[in-house]
C-alpha cells in the first residue's frame, strides 16, 4: 500500500504516456480525450502507445495469474523512454505501481523492468497535482458535487487526497462529503458479476448517500466505479449521473466551456 | 432468517443465502449501526496514524517471528505447561479434539460442561459431539448463551448475538427461561442471564475456554473478556480445559501486550477488557480455588495447510479481533450467518479453506470488492485481498508446480471459464485483434445485448462509445 | 504416529525463508510509549481511566482505610465482607459485622460464595495508569474467587504501585520468571454489550468495583 505523501515527485516533463485503461477505451472515451486535454494545456506533449490494452487487473482479481502475467507483460514494454506513464484511472495505476512487480518477482529481468515502470506511473489526478503542479483557473458557475473515490485509487494510490487539493483549486465548486465516503461502491470487477445481490446492495447504498448530500452530479476518478453507479442510478430511474474526474475538469476550466 | 437452517446448509449455497440476507431491512439495518458503532469506537482507539503504524508493525513482527519458530514454541509451550501441571493434547481434526474432551468429560463422570467463549471450539463443532455423547455443553459468555438458547450460531466472532434485537432476545427469553417474564430492559435481561448461569457455574464439573495467546518461555494461557464468565469457566470447576489453534503461541511474555493493547481496541475500542486472565497452572497444594486438573487441547485442522505456504502462511498471524468484518462492505450487507462458516467476514473467507477444503468454500474468496479495508485495518497486517485472490486461483487452476495441493485445490475449476480467460488474454495480448473487437464494438453498439449477466441485475446495460479512445487518438495522429 | 507428531513434522517440512529477528519489545515501548510523568500524573490518568471504566476511586490513608471501608459497606448495605487473613485485624479492630474470613477450600462452602456474599476485599500488586487497571496475583491466601462472585469488589491499591503501561509493569515486577498458577488484570466491574451493543454492568463477575487508593503523600 502507497504511503501518501512519502512518493518523491519529478519535475515537470515535456512528454507523457497516457495509459488509457480498457474500460475508458471502449465505454467512456471522452474522459480520456479531456484527460488529454488537460496535459496539453499545460504545454505537455501526450503519447498514446498503440498497442495499450489492459493492465490485466479483471484476470488478476479473478484469479488467472498466468492471463494476468500475459497481458501485464504485453504492457509492459510499450513505455520505452522514460516519461511518466498517465493513468486515468486509480486502480489501474495501483495495478501497474503496486502489483506489477509482484507479478514478475520471480524473474529478475522482469522484475527490473516492472519496477522502473511502476516508479513512472501516475494517477491523473496525482500527476496535475504533484507533478504538472496546475493552477486551475475556474471557469463554470457554483457547483456543489460529490466525490467517489475508488478503493484501489484511495488506498493504493492517495487520489481521494489528491481529488480534493485539486478542486480545491476551483473556488465555484464546493465538495460535499457523503455518508460512509470510504466506503465501496460494490463494483469490484467480476465481483460485480459474480455476486449482483450484494454489488447491487452496495451501489444502491453508495447512489443513495451521493443523493443525499444535495450535490447536482459526483465526480470519480475511475470509469469501472463512475460506470457501476451510474447505471445503478439508470435502472432506478434517479436522474442523478455522475462525471469522471478528467471531463469534470475540463469543462470547468476551459475557456470555452469544454465543448472542444 | 430461519437460522435452524442456516446451521447446517454448506458454505457452497453462498449465493442463495446472501440474496435473503440482503433483502432482509432489519438485518441490514441492524448489521449496520452496530458495525458503524464499532468502527467508530476503534477509530476512536487510534489517533495517531504515524503510531498506529508502529504497532501494526510491531505486532505483525511478533506474529511473524512466532510463526516461524512455530515447531519449538509449540514444544516449549508443551514442556512449561505440564511442568505447571497442565496436560497436554494435540488434535490434527475436529473429530480427535472432540474425542480428547469427551473423554476427559467422561473421567470425571460430568453432565454438564460450562463453556467461555471460544471459536475453535466452535470450529470442531464440539457442542454437538458433547451433546451425542449425553454431556451439555452450555455457552455463558452471554451472547454466545442467548444464540445458543435459539438454537443459532454467532453470527460474529466477538459480538455473537449481534444479528438479535432486544426485543427478540426478551421474547427468546420469555418462551424458553423458566419462571421469566417478557422484559426489554437490557439490564434485566443480562440479570436474567446472570442468574440462570451462575447456578450452572456453581454445579459444572467441567469449564471449557479458548485461548488468546500461549506463552511459550511461562506455561501461561492469556484470556481476554469483558464479563467474567471466561474467569468462571477457569476458575469454579474442578476442571478446566482450554483448547486453542496451534498458531495462538508467542515466545515471550512481554509479547503479549503489543498484541493484547491492538486486539481489543481493534475488536470492540477498548483499551483493554474488564478482565484479562493469565493461567498458569491448576490449583497448587494450599491454595483454596481454581481447577485441581487442567487441560489444553492443541487442534491443527488444517492451519498446518496454511503454514506449509509461505504466503498462506500469513493468514494465521490472526488474532482474532474481528475488525475485517466489521470494516467489511460485504459482511456489513449480509451478516454472519450467509457465510455458512465459524469464521465469517474476509477472515473467514482466507481461513475457511484451510478448515473445510476449498470444495465447500471456493465461493468465499469470491464474495469480496477487494476494496481492501480489511488489509487497511488489520492490526497484525495480514495482506487479505492478495490472499482472497490466492485462494480464487487455487480454487480454479490445479496445484502449481512444487507446490503441494491445497485441500480442494481446482475445486471451481470450470472448462467454460478457462477458455473465457485464455480467449480474453488471446485478445488482450493481439493489440490489432483488440482494436478490432473495439472496432467492432463501437460500430454495432445497437446490439450491445440487453441483459449482461449479473450487471444488470440492478443496473441498465452497457453500452460501447461511438468510437474507441484509441479510434479517437489514432485520428489525432493522423490530423 | 502420535496427532503431535504428525502435526509438528508438518510443520517442520514447511519452508521456511529468512527467520525474523526477535522482535525488541523494551526498544518499542522506549521509543513510542510516552511516558505519563510523574507520580501525581500517573494517579491522575489511573483515576480517570478507571473511571471510564465504571470503577469507583476512593483516596485513603494507610492507616485511615478500614475506617473508610466500614463507611462504605455500611452506605451499600454491605452485610457480609469475604476478606483474607492478612486483612483480618484491622477489619476487626473497625468494629464491623459480617467478615468473613476465606479460610477454608472453596468446595464446601461454593453456595454460600456465591449466593450469601456481598462483597470481597483483595489487595493488589499494583496498577496500570495507561488503561486503568489493577493487577491482582491470587494466592493462598487470597484466592481467585474472592474478586469474581462478590457482587461488591473492594480493592486495596498503594499509588506508588501503579506503572505507566502493561509492559512496564510486567517488566518491572519481573513477572517471566515467577508466573503465579493465575494473574489478573481487571478493569472495571464485569460487563457485557452483547445486547445491541448497549453496555450492561455486572454480566457474571461483580457489579461495582471500588478501588481503595492508598496514598501514602496523601494529608489525612
Amino acid at each position: 500500500m502507497e504511503e501518501t505523501g512519502n512518493r518523491h515527485y519529478p519535475e515537470k516533463p515535456a512528454r507523457v504516456y497516457l495509459f488509457g485503461t480498457c474500460l475508458i477505451d471502449l465505454f467512456c472515451p471522452e474522459a480520456g480525450m479531456d484527460a488529454v486535454r488537460l496535459l496539453e494545456r499545460e504545454g505537455i506533449e501526450v503519447h498514446f502507445p498503440a498497442d495499450q490494452t489492459c493492465c490485466g487487473q479483471p484476470a488478476h482479481s479473478s484469479g488467472f495469474p498466468e492471463q494476468t502475467r500475459a497481458v501485464a507483460l504485453s504492457q509492459l514494454r510499450l513505455f520505452p523512454q522514460a516519461w511518466p506513464v498517465i493513468v486515468p484511472s486509480g486502480s489501474c495505476a495501483g495495478m501497474m505501481r503496486h502489483h506489477y512487480p509482484k507479478i514478475f518477482a520471480d524473474d529478475p529481468q522482469l522484475l527490473a523492468e516492472a519496477k522502473a515502470l511502476a516508479e513512472r506511473v501516475f494517477e491523473l489526478s496525482e500527476f496535475l497535482l504533484e507533478v504538472a503542479r496546475v493552477r486551475l483557473t475556474d471557469q463554470g458557475a457554483p457547483a456543489r458535487v460529490a466525490l467517489h473515490t475508488s478503493c484501489a485509487a484511495r488506498r493504493e494510490m492517495g487520489t481521494h487526497l489528491h481529488v480534493r487539493t485539486l478542486l480545491g483549486q476551483l473556488p465555484g465548486v464546493e465538495v460535499a462529503m457523503h455518508s460512509h465516503e470510504s466506503e465501496c461502491c460494490g463494483f469490484g470487477g467480476t465481483f460485480s458479476l459474480k455476486h449482483p445481490a450484494i454489488s447491487s446492495a452496495m451501489a444502491s447504498d453508495k447512489v443513495e448517500a451521493l443523493q443525499e448530500t444535495g450535490a447536482q452530479t459526483f465526480l470519480s476518478a475511475d470509469c469501472g466505479c463512475m460506470l457501476n453507479l451510474n447505471h445503478t442510478l439508470q435502472k432506478r430511474g434517479d436522474g442523478f449521473q455522475g462525471q469522471h474526474l478528467a471531463s469534470f475538469l475540463w469543462q470547468r476550466t476551459a475557456t470555452d466551456g469544454g465543448q472542444s | 432468517m430461519n437460522a435452524q437452517q442456516l446451521q447446517f446448509v454448506p458454505a457452497s449455497e453462498f449465493k442463495q443465502r446472501a440474496a435473503v440476507a440482503v433483502s432482509d431491512a432489519h438485518l441490514r439495518s441492524s448489521f449496520r449501526g452496530a458495525m458503524d458503532f464499532l468502527i467508530g469506537k476503534r477509530a476512536a482507539q487510534f489517533p495517531d496514524p504515524v503510531l498506529l503504524e508502529r504497532q501494526r508493525g510491531l505486532a505483525e513482527h511478533i506474529r511473524k517471528y512466532s510463526l516461524a519458530r512455530l515447531p519449538e514454541l509449540l514444544e516449549q509451550l508443551e514442556r512449561k505447561l505440564t511442568e505447571n501441571g497442565v496436560h497436554v493434547h494435540w488434535a490434527e481434526n475436529p473429530e480427535q479434539a472432540n474425542r480428547i474432551i469427551i473423554d476427559i468429560a467422561r473421567s470425571h463422570s460430568t453432565k454438564l460442561m460450562v463453556k467461555g467463549k471460544s471459536m475453535v471450539s466452535e470450529e470442531v463443532e464440539l457442542n454437538h459431539a458433547m451433546a451425542d455423547a449425553g454431556i451439555e455443553a452450555l455457552e455463558s459468555d452471554m451472547g454466545e448463551y442467548i444464540v445458543q438458547l435459539d438454537g443459532e450460531k454467532p453470527s460474529h466472532i466477538i459480538m455473537p448475538a449481534i444479528h438479535k434485537t432486544k426485543q427478540e432476545i426478551a421474547r427468546l427469553f420469555a418462551a424458553k427461561v423458566p419462571g421469566v417474564s417478557y422484559t426489554e430492559s437490557v439490564d434485566e435481561l443480562i440479570g436474567i442471564g446472570r442468574a440462570v448461569l451462575r447456578e450452572k457455574f456453581m454445579t459444572a464439573e467441567v469449564g471449557l475456554s479458548g485461548v488468546n495467546f500461549a506463552v511459550a518461555e511461562t506455561g501461561t494461557l492469556c484470556l481476554v473478556e469483558n464479563e467474567g464468565n471466561g474467569r468462571m469457566c477457569t476458575t469454579v470447576p474442578d476442571v478446566h480445559i482450554a483448547i486453542t489453534g496451534i498458531e495462538k503461541v508467542v515466545e515471550k511474555l512481554e509479547h503479549v501486550p503489543p498484541l493484547l493493547g491492538l486486539l481489543t481496541r481493534s475488536a470492540t475500542g477498548q483499551a483493554i477488557t474488564t478482565y484479562f486472565n493469565m493461567i498458569s497452572g491448576p490449583r497448587k497444594p494450599g491454595e483454596k480455588d481454581g481447577p485441581r486438573e487442567m487441560h489444553l487441547v492443541l487442534v491443527d485442522n488444517g492451519r498446518s495447510q496454511a503454514y506449509a505456504d509461505e504466503q498462506l502462511r500469513s493468514t494465521l498471524q490472526c488474532i482474532r479481533c474481528g475488525a475485517c468484518m466489521n470494516h467489511c462492505p460485504v459482511y456489513t450487507r449480509i451478516g454472519g450467518h450467509a457465510y455458512g462458516t465459524t469464521y465469517p467476514g474476509p477472515i473467514g473467507a482466507i481461513i475457511s479453506p484451510h478448515l473445510l477444503g476449498l470444495a465447500a468454500t471456493h465461493v468465499l474468496p469470491t464474495a469480496s470488492s477487494l476494496c481492501g479495508a480489511c488489509g487497511e485495518v488489520c492490526p497484525v497486517r495480514i495482506p487479505i485481498p492478495d490472499l482472497l485472490v490466492r485462494l480464487r486461483g487455487e480454487a480454479q487452476h490445479d496445484a502449481r508446480p512444487g507446490h503441494a495441493p491445497l485441500l480442494g485445490q481446482g475445486a471451481a475449476k470450470s472448462g467454460l471459464v478457462d477458455a473465457v480467460w485464455s480467449g480474453w488474454a488471446a485478445m488482450y495480448t493481439r493489440p490489432a485483434l483488440y482494436r478490432a473487437f473495439g472496432w467492432l464494438a463501437t460500430r454495432f453498439r445497437a446490439l450491445t445485448p440487453p441483459l449482461q449477466s449479473g450487471w444488470t441485475v440492478g443496473r441498465t446495460p452497457l453500452k460501447p462509445a461511438k468510437r474507441t479512445l484509441h479510434e479517437r487518438m489514432a485520428a489525432r495522429r493522423v490530423r | 504416529m502420535s496427532a503431535r507428531e504428525n502435526i509438528l513434522q508438518r510443520l517442520r517440512a514447511a519452508p521456511q525463508g529468512t527467520p525474523p529477528l526477535p522482535p525488541d519489545v523494551p526498544a518499542f515501548y522506549a521509543a513510542n510509549a510516552g511516558a505519563v510523568g510523574n507520580r501525581a500524573s500517573r494517579i491522575e490518568l489511573f483515576c480517570e481511566k478507571m473511571a471510564f471504566w465504571h470503577g469507583e476511586v476512593v483516596r485513603v490513608t494507610r492507616d485511615g482505610w478500614p475506617q473508610k471501608l466500614g463507611e462504605l459497606c455500611k452506605a451499600k448495605g454491605v452485610c457480609s465482607l469475604l476478606h483474607s487473613e492478612q486483612h483480618a485485624a484491622a477489619l476487626r479492630a473497625t468494629g464491623m459485622a459480617g467478615l468473613r474470613p476465606y479460610d477454608r477450600p472453596i468446595d464446601g462452602w461454593k453456595k454460600e460464595l456465591f449466593e450469601d456474599t456481598d462483597a470481597s476485599l483483595t489487595s493488589t500488586r499494583g496498577g496500570i495508569a495507561e488503561t486503568g487497571t489493577l493487577i491482582l496475583w491470587p494466592d493462598a491466601n487470597e484466592p481467585r474467587l474472592m474478586s469474581l462472585v462478590p457482587p461488591i469488589h473492594f480493592a486495596l491499591l498503594e499509588a506508588d504501585r501503579l506503572y505507566d503501561n502493561l509492559f512496564a509493569a510486567m517488566s518491572g515486577q519481573g513477572w517471566s520468571g515467577s508466573m503465579p498458577t493465575n494473574a489478573l488484570l481487571v478493569s472495571g466491574p464485569s460487563k457485557t454489550a452483547d445486547i445491541q451493543v448497549t453496555l450492561a454492568y455486572g454480566a457474571h463477575g461483580p457489579k461495582e468495583l471500588i478501588v481503595l487508593l492508598i496514598d501514602a503523600e496523601e494529608k489525612p
